[in-house]
């Protein structure tokens, strides 16, 4: 397991979800008698509920994926070193961040106000780099099926273990990027194919190669092809449960996302703080800075507010649909023999 | 140029040719210049953006970006835009090539053939045209230069940008071009610029070189063609939007953070691209006729047929 983390007073709420509670199990609706004569201490369930979560913890897996260079691994780097208390020794801070040349799963526990998340980010190698890239998304789409396969053979075993290792890619980051002009056939392509074995949340990479003019005119054409070309990206319009979801969720995908974003894990003094940023012979740009990109938000969006949904959607979506198909295959019964290559390294 | 001095023509000794580079001169001016740049990149890089800020025109004025989806049908194409731009006098009648759709597709397998095929053509038409009876009005539509732009996204050149490169270097004067440079600040601008001259020696693939400063030309000239040469690829950003920037306006791009001019040195290489281009106009024109017209010419009257 990696470093666990302790935090200072100040930023423990940070990741601990606070204002929308969405219960660990659903709770189901129940006929209730509203002449209750006393208080009897059912909404105790929620507390309990949440001691039990703090302490068995979180799990959660992002997958970045996009063309080659498009600082996916840098963006990796940024997510945990905004996390992590920047005192943090045993990160190896390197100048440059070489390619990527196969998919690794790096995984950090992190603890916060009592809560402990273990944060695992799976980087892809760059794709789309060939002459020739048709079908470049089939090694990510099989990784992704691996992990589901993985989980499938554990829950039909017969002796099973109490709680399954859950490597399911919960949330898969798709960095478009920064022409200006549109999305890339390629682009299509591969959300088209990933969206509907995945989470897809569309990332516009270096977005610090756009004014604010062309990045919001950039965002309202790549909405708008998404949508002509039936992409369904996270959170789907499917799955909102009831009208507080839609309208929160109608708000961001209508006008937040896809987040623009800028990475970095170099840090610069700016107003006598240090923060995570780029030199440029022109400025400084600000990865946390709200006015600068929308880093911030993603992280936020990803880890703050829509973690749990991710994985939810993840398990009873995209899961069960694996699986039906898996055991439709088998004739309705368990899988026999299943593959599963252990082709990831991880610091686990 | 030399200001003329005529000397008293009764002079003993004097012939009077060290007048003619001036009457070369005022021919040329009357005659105006010719110049074909091809331009080649994925879409996206910042190509008519740079050509617009280069020639402080606006060259593409109703456009429209397709689609993804649209793009997925279309193959590569050609198009020509001719544009007479006139400054103190010297007319200079510009086309620039476009090639949309390069490097688009999902297997961009068959790109480069329509490209290749138009360079061809020129020549072709040239060679007719030279070993025509009438040869008073030969148009030269050549390519003369192409400015091959690559993605400072990634982390060098792709296959695609070597296999064009090697598919044309023998038949046009490549210059790379790095556009979209504000992405990157100077340390990656350094990396990504030795990796390219790494890659393109390493693949063999003949780009443009300036010829050196002659020994009789002034210091200044000598290091300002020194600075050139050490500066390819050129990194440039292009803009035609003037912003306020310490006090004055400029071209440039305004960003929350700063403001990036594409007129200052520091920024980026702009001034150089644009130098480089006019003072080598005349050599790239000649090397294209010496050296890859030539080739062509030969290779084509050895295949024979006309």
């Amino acid at each position: 397991a990696g470093p666990v983390e302790s935090r200072t007073e100040a930023a423990m709420s940070e990741l601990v979800p606070e204002s929308r509670q969405k219960p660990v199990v659903p709770m189901k609706p129940m006929g209730i008698n509203a002449n209750l004569l006393g208080y009897i201490g059912i909404d105790t369930i929620i507390e309990q509920m949440r001691k039990k979560t703090m302490k068995t913890g979180f799990d959660f897996n992002i997958m970045v994926v996009g063309q080659s260079g498009l600082g996916k691994s840098t963006l990796v780097n940024t997510l945990f070193k905004s996390q992590v208390s920047r005192k943090s020794s045993g990160w190896n801070r390197e100048e440059k961040i070489p390619k990527t040349v196969e998919i690794k799963a790096i995984g950090h526990v992190i603890e916060e106000g009592g809560v402990k998340m273990k944060l695992t980010v799976i980087d892809t190698p760059g794709f789309g780099d060939q002459i020739n890239n048709e079908n470049c998304w089939e090694p990510i789409e099989k990784y992704i099926n691996e992990q589901y396969e993985k989980f499938l053979k554990e829950e039909v075993n017969i002796a099973r273990k109490k709680r399954i290792p859950d490597t399911r890619v919960h949330c898969c980051l798709y960095f478009i990027s920064p022409t200006g002009h549109s999305l890339r056939p390629l682009d299509l392509e591969f959300m088209k194919h990933l969206s509907k074995v995945v989470n897809i949340i569309p990332v516009i990479a270096k977005a610090d190669t756009m004014t604010l003019e062309e990045k919001t005119e950039f965002k309202q054409r790549v909405r708008k092809e998404l949508e002509v070309n039936g992409i369904e990206f996270y959170p789907q319009k499917e799955f909102d449960e009831d009208l507080e979801d839609k309208t929160e969720n109608d708000k961001i995908r209508q006008e937040s996302m896809p987040f623009a974003v800028v990475g970095s894990d170099k840090e610069y003094q700016v107003n006598g703080k240090r923060v995570l940023g780029r030199k440029t012979p022109w400025g400084i740009i600000e990865v946390e800075n709200l006015t600068h990109c929308e880093f911030a938000l993603l992280r936020d969006f990803v880890i703050r507010t829509h973690l749990q949904d991710l994985k939810e959607v993840t398990h009873n979506i995209h899961y069960e649909t694996y699986r039906a198909k898996r055991l439709n295959d088998n004739g309705g019964l368990p899988p026999m023999t299943v593959e599963t290559e252990e082709n990831h390294e991880s610091n686990l | 140029q030399q200001p003329a001095q005529f000397t008293n023509p009764e002079t003993p000794g004097y012939v009077g040719f060290a007048n003619l580079p001036n009457q070369v001169h005022r021919k040329s001016v009357k005659k105006g210049f010719e110049f074909t740049l091809m331009v080649v990149g994925e879409s996206g890089l910042g190509k008519s953006t740079l050509i617009n800020s280069l020639f402080l025109t606006d060259l593409y004025p109703e456009r429209i970006i397709p689609g993804a989806a649209e793009k997925i049908e279309r193959t590569v194409q050609i198009e020509a835009s001719t544009v007479e731009i006139e400054e103190r006098g010297v007319k200079l009648r510009l086309t620039v090539v476009d090639t949309p759709g390069y490097g688009d597709a999902i297997n961009c397998r068959d790109c480069f053939k329509t490209i290749i095929s138009y360079i061809d053509e020129q020549f072709e038409r040239y060679l007719h045209d030279e070993s025509g009876l009438n040869r008073r009005h030969i148009i030269d539509n050549r390519v003369h230069c192409c400015f091959y732009f690559i993605s400072p996204f990634g982390h060098g050149l792709k296959p695609l940008d070597v296999e064009f490169m090697k598919a044309i270097h023998n038949k046009v004067n490549i210059v790379p071009v790095i556009a979209k440079a504000d992405t990157l600040c100077l340390k990656e601008r350094e990396r990504l610029k030795k990796r390219i001259l790494d890659e393109i020696e390493e693949h063999g693939i003949k780009i443009y070189h300036l010829p050196d400063a002659e020994s009789d030309e002034d210091e200044d000239f000598k290091e300002q063609t020194r600075l050139l040469k050490a500066s390819i690829p050129f990194c440039v950003v292009g803009s035609n939007q003037l912003i306020e920037a310490k006090g004055k306006k400029v071209r440039g791009r305004l960003y929350p953070w700063g403001v990036v001019e594409v007129e200052n040195p520091e920024h980026n290489d702009f001034l150089k691209l644009r130098t480089m281009l006019i003072t080598h106009m005349q050599d790239l024109q000649e090397v294209t006729q010496d050296l890859h017209y030539e080739n062509f010419r030969s290779e084509r009257l050895k295949r024979g047929g006309r």
